[in-house]
């Protein structure tokens, strides 16, 4: 009896502590699949349930000002809820589309709050938990202000249809974006389809248009910036030469470039009012000589150096994905320096950048940081978060800020600028005109701030091509009224 | 005789009350799993509740009031565990019969709950007419031809067929069963009759080596047959998750039976090399194996090995996280077969990592409360036999639970209780009714004069009539 019962008794306890181990592992495993590693394979780009579950939640709103300018609607298909975008075309390069497979503009860097899953909206995940009701994401207020969106995209739609272009404005004192119009833009409705077939369908209509729909023109293009970069050679010479803007610089209408035959021109090949003249009669007739003459004087790496201080060879926009990073070329030959500080060469910068430049000279030479998102809300309008405006970098001295200013608004009160005059009001700009290669119409850009003595907008507007005739493109007359409807939008609302 | 005065000193009670008590329980969980599917999936409590849990509470009282009768003294933890498990499985498959479009009268679920009834009727009749464990040693090798032929019948053409890559399934007419279920009970029962007679000549002859003593030559016969059963059925049946539940179930029997631990050296060698060479030259485990080490790799692929259902069923238990999406808020449906081998993928993502410890923690008690038993067993038959049972259950829940949630290769096992699949419920529904026949009469108190101790309790019950 002893035996039988004794007997087997040792191995069969070994055996339990194996199976223990066993089942601890099965635990284990599971916890570190279903906790540890949980985000990981959230995040995983195949995982089709976090877009399900995405596109089947109440997504938050993205505001501009009072206007919802992307929100959920229910549905009654096999997905709960509708993305919308009342405004489709005119922000779709802010907010980007929602689509089945993918998320761009600010759908895409705010989707954490959008979605509901942003560490910040947890308290609001636990309420909704315990009282069993679907989750609710937050919203999105963006620092766009309808009315100068609406000044700029209306502008863009009077140039008529084949524009391809964009155009930014900023708070100058606290770098908020009011503003950001690209053109040719999409609708953003047919990529939140809830047919993927269709939405996959518009998505490659999209991406095979050879005018890019698809791209932000505002921030994610570079193109030369032509005359308006002389703002940025005039702060060197300020700065570095110590320059006014009652020095006399080269008026001729032509100048041999130093090392090479070639000859550089003013527009037109006409002088600038004399051999001599002052900086801001320069400045006014964008007068590329006098500009190049400057160049030559300074080295390319103060030149580099004053463009860096305005944000160039930077990245600063984290609202928005893609910001392409402006940029001024290094070690130049002394031909090349005369060609980059008139914005030729490969100088080149995004409307963004332009008007980060404007922006700098008209907040006293300080540079701002740009932003597009406001503040995030709770779904019952709870502010979570706010962003606090931070300074880029010093540009300028105040003093070079205010006589850069100076002969801004001379720009616009007598020079190239003129159709971006707003009556009673001083408004300080700059156009440009860059050259691309021959085949090509050339780019009009425009770029200024108003009120001059008090600035509450800084804009830029870059006209790629349009149905104008060569002879006509200007900046000042492209680009011009439509910075002007914006600037009107905030000063006499 | 000090065992003997052990068990005098220490009388098990019934305990029926707290088996009652947690059958409600279980049936709390069944019930309330099959509504919160309805108010989950269709906002509102299903048409069918009162219907369906009426069935279910019939099924599992009536299981309750045969225990009751015929072995008053059964461990009282076991059934409750079993039910509860069975009623979620019920109310999981239910939530993916209605993704996919099924209602309750044509569903897998409905399937599922008459392949229940069949389990609870098999249930009963095994302690109803089994009422000695011991009876069936004299069966040894009987159930070992029966399991052979069982094993051997998907081969067979015309009723044999293969079914993703395992031929495991045999077809007469319109019905489909898997006999590897039923071998598997059988299995056990001859391996415990086998090691009862030969465990002396197994466990005292052999040599040591290295501090352990390894078996003689000549004793290896009876294991190297089993391991080549096991590698035919491997090789030529491609169902490697038999393979190892049948190896592993005879290594360890082996072991408890003559106490050595050479065996499980010898074992676990053969086993390792076996499923060594397995990996590298037999292309269904090549694919498992390279499924398992890189499932990313093989997700959503045009050709090859396809990882999907696996990787379908770690993105669900992620989405599902610590509590889980709530019935009806998930997608399990995104995992092929997820009603079956994959029922573990579908808790996990609708039920939350809570539901899928819980669920690891009934089998693991389950598991205990068969070695308990085993423990507790006045006799070397019914000691392995409560063992071997046991031990089925421990090594198809790792198995299943280990593939489904990568620990381990996938291999194509059900999981007990939850799973979709009449054969292997049934099976189970048996298993459980074996194992509580052998508690019943490992926690009976010791009759004072009668030998038999069946006989005498029969005795006492009739007397006063």
């Amino acid at each position: 009896m002893t035996v039988m019962n004794g007997g087997m008794n040792r191995p069969v306890r070994t055996l339990s502590v194996f199976f223990l181990v066993l089942f601890l592992a099965l635990m284990a495993n599971a916890t570190y699949l279903q906790f540890v590693k949980a985000k990981d394979l959230n995040d995983d780009a195949r995982n089709r349930r976090v877009v399900q579950a995405a596109f089947s939640r109440q997504r938050g709103a993205i505001l501009a000002g009072k206007t919802a300018v992307a929100h959920s609607v229910p549905s009654k298909d096999q997905f709960k809820f509708q993305r919308v975008y009342p405004k489709s075309k005119e922000y779709a390069p802010v907010t980007g589309y929602f689509s089945y497979y993918s998320q761009t503009g600010i759908e895409h860097s705010q989707n954490q709050v959008l979605s509901g899953d942003d560490s910040r909206l947890f308290v609001r995940r636990l309420i909704d938990l315990v009282n069993n009701t679907d989750p609710k994401g937050g919203n999105v207020e963006l620092t766009i202000d309808p009315a100068v969106q609406d000044a700029a995209f209306n502008g863009f739609k009077a140039l008529g249809d084949g524009v391809e272009g964009a155009a930014v404005a900023i708070e100058p004192s606290t770098g908020r974006i009011l503003a950001m119009v690209s053109t040719p833009s999409f609708d953003p409705n047919e990529m939140a389809d809830h047919d993927v077939t269709a939405s996959t369908k518009a998505y490659e209509r999209l991406l095979k248009d050879p005018a890019q729909p698809l791209l932000n023109r505002a921030i994610q293009t570079t193109l030369p910036p032509g005359s308006t970069f002389k703002l940025v050679t005039a702060a060197a010479a300020m700065e570095d030469l110590g320059m006014t803007p009652d020095s006399m610089v080269d008026g001729r209408a032509s100048l041999k470039l130093p090392q090479t035959s070639h000859v550089l021109h003013n527009e037109n090949n006409i002088p600038c009012g004399g051999d001599q003249v002052t900086l801001t009669r320069a400045l006014d007739r964008s007068c590329n000589v006098a500009f190049a003459g400057v160049g030559l004087k300074l080295t390319d790496a103060q030149l580099r150096k004053q463009a860096e201080k305005f944000g160039f060879g930077q990245t600063y926009l984290t609202d928005l994905s893609g910001q392409a990073t402006s940029r001024f070329p290094t070690t130049l030959s002394p031909p090349l320096r005369a060609q980059s500080a008139i914005g030729q060469y490969e100088v080149a910068a995004t409307p963004l950048q332009m008007a980060m430049v404007s922006s700098g000279i008209a907040n006293h030479g300080v540079v701002m940081t740009p932003y597009v998102v406001d503040r995030i809300t709770s779904s019952d309008l709870d502010v979570l978060d706010q962003t606090n405006p931070t300074e880029l970098s010093t540009a300028v001295s105040p003093r070079t800020a205010g006589m850069l200013t100076q002969m801004m608004t001379s720009v616009v009160d007598q020079g190239t600028g003129t159709p971006a005059r707003i009556p009673g009001v001083q408004v300080a700009g700059k156009t440009g005109t860059a050259q691309s290669t021959a085949e090509r119409p050339p780019y009009a850009w425009f770029t200024g701030f108003a009120p001059a003595d008090n600035p509450k907008i800084a804009v830029a507007v870059l006209v790629e091509s349009s149905n104008t005739s060569r002879d006509e493109i200007a900046g000042g007359a492209l680009g011009g009224p439509i910075a002007k409807a914006m600037m009107e939008a905030v000063i006499n609302p | 005789m000090s065992a003997q005065t052990w068990a005098r000193e220490f009388v098990h009670r019934r305990r029926r009350g707290a088996e009652l008590f947690l059958l409600i329980l279980s049936l709390v969980v069944g019930i309330g799993g099959y509504a919160a599917v309805g108010l989950g999936v269709d906002q509102q409590v299903p048409a069918g509740i009162v219907g369906y849990g009426g069935w279910l509470a019939a099924l599992i009282i009536g299981a309750h009031v045969v225990v009751r009768m015929v072995a008053p003294y059964a461990d009282p933890v076991l059934l409750p565990l079993v039910a509860m498990l069975n009623g979620l499985g019920l109310a999981v498959i239910h939530r993916l019969d209605l993704a996919a479009g099924a209602t309750q009268n044509d569903g897998y679920a409905r399937q599922q709950l008459i392949w229940m009834t069949i389990g609870v009727i098999l249930f009963a009749i095994t302690l109803v007419s089994l009422r000695d464990h011991r009876i069936m040693q004299r069966f040894t090798y009987t159930c070992g031809l029966g399991a052979v032929v069982l094993l051997l019948l998907p081969m067979l053409p015309g009723i044999g067929k293969s079914v993703n890559g395992a031929r495991i399934w045999i077809h007469v007419g319109s019905m489909s069963f898997q006999p590897g279920e039923v071998a598997k009970v059988l299995l056990v029962i001859t391996f415990a009759g086998y090691l009862v007679l030969h465990r002396d000549a197994l466990a005292l002859a052999g040599r040591r080596i290295a501090g352990i003593d390894l078996p003689r030559g000549r004793d290896l016969g009876p294991i190297l047959a089993m391991w080549l059963i096991s590698l035919a059925i491997l090789v030529r049946q491609s169902d490697l998750g038999s393979s190892l539940l049948f190896f592993g179930l005879f290594v360890i029997m082996l072991y408890i039976a003559t106490e050595r631990r050479g065996w499980i050296v010898v074992g676990g060698g053969l086993f390792l090399g076996g499923a060594l060479v397995a990996s590298r030259f037999i292309p269904h485990v090549t694919a498992r194996v390279d499924i398992w080490l890189h499932p990313f790799d093989h997700y959503q692929t045009a050709t090859g090995p396809h990882s999907d259902q696996l990787v379908e069923s770690m993105f669900g238990m992620a989405w599902g996280g610590l509590l889980g999406r709530g019935f009806g808020n998930g997608s399990p449906y995104r995992i092929s077969f997820a009603n079956s081998d994959f029922i573990m993928g579908a808790i996990g993502e609708e039920l939350g990592l809570t539901t899928v410890l819980a669920v690891i923690l009934c089998y693991g008690l389950i598991v205990e409360r068969g070695l308990r038993t085993a423990i507790i067993c006045r006799d070397d038959f019914g000691k392995l036999l409560a063992v071997g049972l046991a031990a089925s259950f421990a090594l198809q829940v790792f198995v299943v639970i280990g593939g489904v949630t990568r620990l381990i290769p996938l291999t194509g096992l059900t999981t007990p209780f939850l799973s979709y699949g009449g054969s292997s419920l049934v099976a189970n529904w048996v298993i459980v009714a074996l194992l509580l026949r052998v508690s019943d009469h490992a926690r009976r108190p010791l009759p004072d004069f009668s030998f038999d101790p069946g006989e005498a309790t029969t005795q006492m019950v009739r007397l006063p009539s």
